[in-house]
């Protein structure tokens, strides 16, 4: 790697002492000795193994569950359905007032996505568990599904989920999150060229090498010490302790060294339930996700659809963006309605552009709820905006690189979310990329600055 | 569940063990033992992180069952540092900043040493091969590959 | 039927920190009796060491080496509340929690060499290697070592502070959609060299040329790991990952990693990585938070890339040899 610091030299203050040095990381001894300890690391004798019985169907109504064979399998403990959860339905970022509370701990009335949890079974072995579960009978009267959002978005299509009431979060600003700058339509009319393209991505799996997991031990004073591989502490601790309606004070969680995480274990999913079975056994209980569950069962990263119209002149300018976003949510929230808002301010992409109208949806549709990943909102984002970039660059015969020089914002440039733009640094990226990659541009990109000068 | 008895060497030493009739090796040495070096990422034989030696070869221990495993060699990369002296697969992984989360670290470790055991001298592509069935999502595996090219060059430096 | 090369570029930012702010974090500081200092956190290191580079940010702020720093973190019982580690907040947002704490920190044990020296607190300066001197006469010095024990055994004061950081939420104004989604943004151009084989649709990326610009390089070593690492994963988005190859088919979707596919270690392109430097003046020591961002222009540049090469725009992620054999087969039937 190198550091290329004649960029910006004048505004970094030198003469630190641990700071900007590749000290050696102190947790690489425990990871190369197989001393680091992840939540899994620890032997707790009596463990129990929690296991879930899944929906095999996209869209289904519960009309009874038969748990009797599943409780007679030897080494079964417990079985747990929606009538154990003090608090069954959810959201996690109710925390952040982001509502309705929209989603199941286990599935009550019906189920909205073919793996959703129905039935926890409990049992002092992942073997017995696993036997059990298999013994628990579901009766389903299956449902139409809807897996497109563009269907999912049509009149009459079935309602992925009550709790909303349509097939799309309902903002404060309506049906999508709102950006409105400049007059876009005045800005098409000013351009030389039009283009309006659609891109598309499919659901991207974090796959950590480590599964999503937590071991819950009853601490006999009802207190509950939960090892868990969570990203966020108190996000698992507050919402674990809402579908519980147990205090907080009851809850004790450890972790911080996760065996990656990407964004996958934001979600609070395994802890809960595990917490629950081990109160209601008095045991300490393990739920672990198999691969399986991993790469099926836990929130991908959301498909997206983006739509963006662009009107550029014959000099490059580009002069007005609409961008139209959907993400699919699946069958819940979890932190989509976060996510497919942070696009809005996102679409402009790092360039100045005087006219700007964005929309940006989440979308429920009948698949395993999306959630959070490296990237969230922006990603997919970024890969259709550059490739719009380039294909404007070439409808108007310019060199890509050159193109992304004329529009790239620069300090002081107002941005279509009203903010003031400050500490740019795209055209020192662009200019050193250039160079490194022997892609020449004209030399007056090179006395660009982003600070405005030049 | 019937038990069977199973003894073999682990990094060295007699270990004497029932398991019930089935249990995987990694659950044996997880969970009986406490060697927790070797991870499970999958149960199925697919991300390497449970890689151990077995009388001089590389296996999957979640796709060993533990009661084939009397009169072996176990080696894991929690036996792999003799006395506190870091091995120079160890020790390079270090200087290299080859782990990032570390899960798939002592797999990986496992792997490389199970190369360097037979071919001390290895061409990258070698190396390549060698760590072609452990899974890292967080490196991007350059780093590894370096590490393990330094380790068998014998020149790892501590990068100061 | 040949292998054709292409070359590709794509230009990004990203915001750091949690969307629209509202996304606190603490960190509690304080000493041992011989001068160790224990930062108490609740956050999660997922492997992209937020632990050392916390201990680094706190040895700074502090003046002391970064082994006498020791990250204590992620217990409910003791670590004060942090939001978490996602949306590229950890460096940012827990950085600047520790310096606030490391902040008051120094400012007790300073006080206590002062009256340990005989001299005003704000005369004094610390070297960096576990001493405080007068500035300007380094040889009138004590030792954090013996600063710690006098704080303790003869002064009774506890060298500890206590740091918050939290970027006020920001709520969209529902029609224009003016708001604050974040402080500061990290910069990042690639460009992408790949080669097609325009018979089996095959693309192999040759060469990524990443250049990035994060604020701050707190430890470039580790800075070094989370490019090349997150590049890697780039280009894996843009050629390999889905959980749903045929979206919004539920089918054929990879259970394990023998069907979820990712570039193997024999996949690799050749990687370059240079880091600009341009301070965020929120930042611990000017950085943002580049951890998401390192996978993100590689997909687009990739894309690019492709139709430089065979001239056809795959606009659906991943892009796929079917998805390539598809659209040159209607390049042909179009021609």
């Amino acid at each position: 790697m190198k550091l290329a610091k004649d960029y910006f030299a004048d505004e970094r203050a030198d003469g630190l002492h641990e700071i900007g040095r590749g000290l050696p990381r102190a947790d690489l001894p425990g990871h190369v000795t197989g001393k680091t300890k992840y939540f899994a690391d620890r032997s707790i004798p009596g463990m129990l193994h929690l296991k879930m019985v899944r929906s095999p169907h996209h869209h289904a109504r519960i009309r009874g569950i038969d748990t009797s064979e599943a409780e007679k399998h030897p080494g079964v403990v417990k079985i747990l359905t929606a009538r154990d959860v003090p608090h069954n339905v959810y959201t996690i970022l109710i925390l952040i007032q982001i509502g309705p509370e929209d989603e199941q701990v286990l599935a009550e009335d019906k189920v909205r996505w073919k793996g959703e949890a129905v039935v926890a079974v409990v049992a002092d072995s992942e073997r017995a568990a696993n036997e059990a579960a298999a013994k628990v009978k579901v009766d389903y009267e299956v449902l139409p599904a809807v897996f497109d959002m563009d269907e999912a978005l049509k009149p009459g299509a079935p309602v992925v989920n009550e709790y909303h009431g349509q097939n799309y979060y309902l903002y404060d600003s309506g049906e999508c999150r709102k950006v409105r700058f400049g007059d876009v339509e005045a800005g098409f009319a000013e351009a030389d060229f039009i283009l309006e393209e659609t891109y598309r991505s499919s659901p991207i799996e974090h796959a950590p090498a480590e599964t999503t997991g937590c071991v819950v031990v009853p601490e006999g004073n009802d207190r509950f010490t939960c090892y868990t591989n969570t990203q966020a502490m108190f996000f698992t601790l507050d919402n674990t302790s809402i579908i519980l309606q147990m205090p907080g004070h009851q809850l004790h969680l450890v972790g911080g060294t996760v065996g990656g995480g990407f964004g996958g274990k934001v979600d609070v999913i395994v802890e809960p339930i595990a917490i629950l079975a081990a109160k209601l056994t008095g045991r300490p209980v393990s739920f672990v996700y198999s691969r399986y569950e991993e790469m099926q069962i836990s929130s991908p990263r959301a498909a997206e659809k983006i739509v963006i119209k662009d009107g550029v002149t014959k000099d490059g300018r580009l002069v007005a963006r609409k961008v139209t976003g959907y993400t699919d949510a699946g069958a819940y929230s979890r932190h989509s309605p976060y996510g497919a808002q942070k696009g809005a301010a996102h679409y402009p992409g790092p360039y100045t552009v005087p006219n700007v109208w964005i929309d940006t949806y989440c979308v429920y549709t009948n698949r395993t709820p999306s959630s959070a990943m490296r990237g969230f909102g922006v990603t997919i984002a970024d890969f259709a905006l550059e490739v719009q970039m380039d294909k404007l660059a070439r409808l108007i015969a310019m060199d890509p690189l050159e193109f992304r020089f004329i529009n790239a914002y620069r300090d002081g440039d107002m941005k279509a979310h009203r903010q003031v733009t400050e500490g740019a640094a795209l055209i020192e990226c662009m200019q050193e990329a250039s160079r490194a990659a022997s892609w020449p541009v004209a030399k007056r990109f090179y006395d660009m600055s982003s600070r405005g000068e030049g | 569940m019937p038990k069977v008895p199973v003894q073999f060497a682990l990094n060295g030493e007699e270990k004497a063990e029932f398991v019930e009739s089935g249990t995987s090796l990694l659950t044996l040495l997880r969970d009986k033992i406490g060697d927790t070096s070797p991870k499970g990422g999958c149960h199925q034989g697919t991300c390497g992180a449970c890689s151990v030696i077995i009388d001089g070869e590389l296996k999957l221990s979640c796709l060993v069952l533990a009661e084939t495993c009397g009169n072996a060699s176990v080696q894991t990369t929690g036996g792999l540092a003799a006395d506190g002296v870091l091995h120079p697969l160890q020790r390079a992984f270090l200087d290299h900043f080859a782990a990032q989360c570390g899960f798939c670290t002592p797999g990986m470790i496992m792997a490389a040493k199970a190369l360097l055991d037979r071919n001390p001298d290895p061409t990258r592509e070698d190396v390549v091969e060698a760590i072609s069935g452990n899974i890292c999502r967080c490196t991007g595996y350059e780093p590894i590959i370096q590490a393990v090219m330094a380790a068998a060059q014998g020149n790892s430096q501590r990068v100061a | 039927m040949a292998i054709r090369r292409g070359r590709g570029v794509a230009a990004v930012n990203y915001p750091t920190g949690m969307n629209l702010g509202g996304d606190p974090s603490q960190a509690l500081v304080h000493s041992t009796p011989t001068g160790n200092f224990m930062v108490t956190l609740s956050s999660v290191d997922l492997g992209q060491g937020l632990k050392q580079v916390m201990a680094q940010i706190c040895a700074e702020t502090i003046g002391v080496p970064t082994e006498r720093v020791i990250i204590d973190t992620a217990d409910t019982d003791t670590g004060p509340h942090c939001m978490g580690t996602f949306a590229s907040r950890g460096t940012h947002r827990i950085g600047n929690a520790i310096i606030q704490a490391a902040r008051e920190a120094r400012h007790v044990m300073l006080e206590v060499a002062a009256e340990a020296l005989e001299v005003n607190a704000t005369d004094l300066d610390t070297d960096g290697e576990g001493n405080i001197h007068v500035k300007g006469a380094p040889q009138r010095s004590i030792s954090i070592f013996d600063t710690a024990l006098t704080a303790h055994f003869k002064l009774g004061l506890s060298i500890s502070g206590r740091g918050m950081f939290l970027v006020p939420r920001s709520y969209p104004e529902t029609e224009t959609g003016a708001m604050k989604p974040s402080t500061c943004y990290a910069h990042a151009c690639t460009v992408a060299d790949v080669e097609v084989d325009d018979e089996t649709g095959e693309v192999t990326v040759t060469s990524v040329k990443n250049v990035f610009e994060i604020g701050r390089a707190l430890n470039p070593r580790m800075v070094e790991q989370q490019l090349v690492g997150g590049s890697w994963m780039g280009i894996s988005h843009a050629l390999y990952e889905t959980t749903e190859p045929y979206y919004p088919s539920r089918e054929h979707g990879g259970t394990d990693f023998n069907e979820y596919l990712t570039p193997g270690p024999g996949d690799l392109a050749e990687t370059e990585t240079i880091v600009l430097e341009r301070p965020a003046t929120d930042g611990p020591y000017g950085a943002k938070g580049p951890g998401e961002m390192a996978a993100n222009p590689q997909i687009p540049a990739i894309a690019n890339a492709i139709f430089d090469a065979v001239g056809v725009r795959v606009d659906t992620l991943p892009i796929t040899p079917e998805r390539i054999l598809r659209a040159l087969k209607q390049q042909r039937a179009a021609h």
